[in-house]
């Protein structure tokens, strides 16, 4: 399906600013086709804010950002560009798959309910096919028998599954995770990176903000750290974590590892 | 640490009974309130003539009450429905981002909430003199089509937009209050998701706020009733008060029959209270039952389980890869 030659994602001096607040700046990077980049920084240095960007769920200002070779949020017609229709985004955002820090389960829905909502509305599947495969996923996740649960009755690990459970339900080319594990109880990190190793084993293309340094040297292919929203420093995890070049990098990873 | 741990050696402590405080003050506050409610319920029954109770027993199943009763219920439910759909129009509006429709919003709360209903009303009723005919057609262009106002609407109708638009302001607020207070991660995730605005209001963020929506909408559905008896301003007289007066000045007995009508008011709010309650029940779904119950044994023993049961979805995830 992916054309090896075209990087799942690929910013070229991506900027974004809110008002007068320049949150990104001349953002580069590349993620090929079943890569994990894990992107690691202070708060506020941008990294979330770029995640959003890929999603669309934020536009960017300046630079262009491509998934899969298209454009992120904007159509090029000769040297202009124009604003997606609320239709086109949609479109774009259905194979990219997000997992939030505060999961952002519907709390109204119980796991399988959330799991197949957007399969059925969005993709238009039938009840029962994607019934049966949101069935899977949760076994997937080691969720099989809390199918009937509402989110208010599973744990922070157990509602991380199911919104990771619910984002694969599309069947995504791409994984976005904005800081999955922030939001957990200790003892809880672990069952959600598992799943998430899972994923990343089977070849998923995932971009991870995370402060879990010891899951960004296990399965990342690519560490990006982040300040101020520039890239500070990037390169092979075990290289930049056991030696980091930069002073900030430096700074930030002795205060976190 | 080993001293501090429950441990079971020895015999376990008797069961403590001690003697039970006692509020004498509260006591007797209460029984005083008892006495003059019951001295207060007698002299209504035995001392005061002009109540008339036996008018009141005769008139309070007149089939002309129970018949004005559902014309009441009727005035109710329609200018309610009519005011949802308002507010959700007006909510929606107040919520959006262009700057005309949100003050167009704003400008109609402002007037319907801030002028009398009963003036409303009124205006309502000399709707055909205002405008004796409406025209259809474009702005400053002469109509398509013109119908006479004069007897084209009943004064039903009148009282049901007469009322309905006037709740349509306060339900515009309680619905807007609704949609924000549901966490901007829900639209979030649904937009991510790919949905659509239409299907997020719809299929997420709208079933959310009905859990804050309906309480006090239910307060305004009773508010409501009892409004419904403002409409002699119309003027309608075929609901509960006017049909009551209508009765009374006849029978020259005002008293037994405002009991009889009140009667009616509190036996169709009683039986809105119950629709409320299980209508709120529906919407808590995923939220209110982890509020309302307490904490069961099993749930402890559940949560003691899940701890253990991480290492084994791990485990079963690590035997789904080799499988795959």
């Amino acid at each position: 399906m992916n054309d090896p030659t075209v990087p799942m994602v690929e910013a070229d001096r991506v900027s974004k600013s809110f008002g007068s607040n320049l949150v990104l700046k001349d953002i580069t990077l590349k993620v090929n086709a079943g890569e994990v980049l894990c992107i690691v920084g202070p708060s506020g240095s941008g990294k979330s804010t770029f995640l959003r960007c890929i999603n669309h769920l934020e536009t960017v200002n300046a630079g262009r950002l491509r998934v899969d070779g298209t454009l992120v949020g904007y159509k090029e017609k000769g040297d202009k560009l124009y604003e997606l229709k609320p239709k086109e985004a949609a479109r774009q955002r259905r194979d990219i798959g997000m997992v939030f820090q505060r999961f952002n389960l519907f709390p109204h829905m119980t796991a399988l309910e959330n799991v197949i909502e957007a399969p059925i509305r969005v993709n238009k599947k039938s009840k029962a096919a994607a019934t049966g495969r949101a069935t899977e996923l949760l076994a997937r996740v080691g969720l099989a028998d809390k199918a009937g649960s509402y989110p208010a009755h599973l744990s922070g690990g157990q509602q991380q599954r199911v919104a990771i459970a619910r984002a694969l339900a599309m069947d995504p080319k791409l994984m976005l995770f904005d800081e999955p594990t922030s939001a957990l109880d200790p003892e809880l990190v672990g069952e959600v990176l598992d799943v998430m190793k899972g994923l990343a084993k089977d070849g998923m293309t995932m971009i991870v903000v995370t402060h879990e340094m010891g899951f960004a040297r296990e399965v990342a292919d690519e560490l990006v750290f982040m300040d101020g929203g520039v890239v500070v420093e990037s390169g092979d995890p075990r290289t930049v974590l056991a030696n980091p070049q930069h002073e900030r990098t430096k700074a930030f990873l002795s205060k976190v590892l | 640490m080993e001293e501090n741990t429950p441990s079971s050696s020895g015999p376990t402590a008797p069961v403590i009974r001690a003697v039970k405080l006692r509020h004498p003050w509260r006591n007797l506050i209460a029984v005083v309130l008892i006495v003059y409610a019951v001295a207060f319920i007698y002299d209504a029954i035995a001392h005061k003539p002009a109540f008339r109770w036996d008018v009141y027993v005769k008139y309070l199943f007149d089939q002309r009450l129970s018949a004005a009763a559902l014309v009441t219920i009727e005035l109710t439910v329609y200018s309610m429905i009519l005011a949802i759909i308002l507010a959700l129009i007006l909510a929606v509006m107040r919520l959006s981002s262009n700057r005309v429709l949100t003050s167009i919003a704003w400008l109609y709360v402002w007037i319907f909430r801030g002028t009398p209903v009963y003036v409303q009303l009124v205006l309502w009723g000399l709707l055909a003199v205002i405008y004796p005919t409406i025209g259809v057609g474009l702005p400053f262009l002469p109509p398509i089509t013109e119908f006479q106002t004069n007897g084209a609407l009943t004064y039903f109708e009148l009282a049901v937009i007469g009322l309905g638009l006037n709740e349509a302001a306060y339900l515009a607020e309680i619905v807007r209050a609704g949609i924000i207070s549901v966490d901007r991660g829900q639209e979030e995730a649904a937009t991510a998701l790919g949905m659509s605005w239409s299907q997020t209001i719809l299929r997420i963020i709208i079933p959310q706020s009905m859990r804050v929506i309906i309480p006090p909408t239910g307060n305004e559905f009773i508010g409501m009733l009892k409004t419904t008896s403002l409409v002699s301003a119309v003027p309608f007289a075929g609901e509960l008060y006017g049909v009551g007066r209508d009765i009374s000045s006849a029978i020259f007995a005002p008293v037994p029959l405002l009991l009889a009508v009140s009667t009616w008011y509190l036996a169709v709010t009683s039986v809105f209270m119950i629709g409320q309650y299980f209508l709120e029940r529906r919407f808590a779904r995923g939220v209110g039952e982890a509020r309302g119950t307490k904490i069961s044994k099993s749930d402890l023993a559940r949560a003691q389980l899940s701890a253990s049961e991480t290492g084994a979805a791990t485990q079963r995830f690590n035997n789904d890869q080799k499988d795959s």
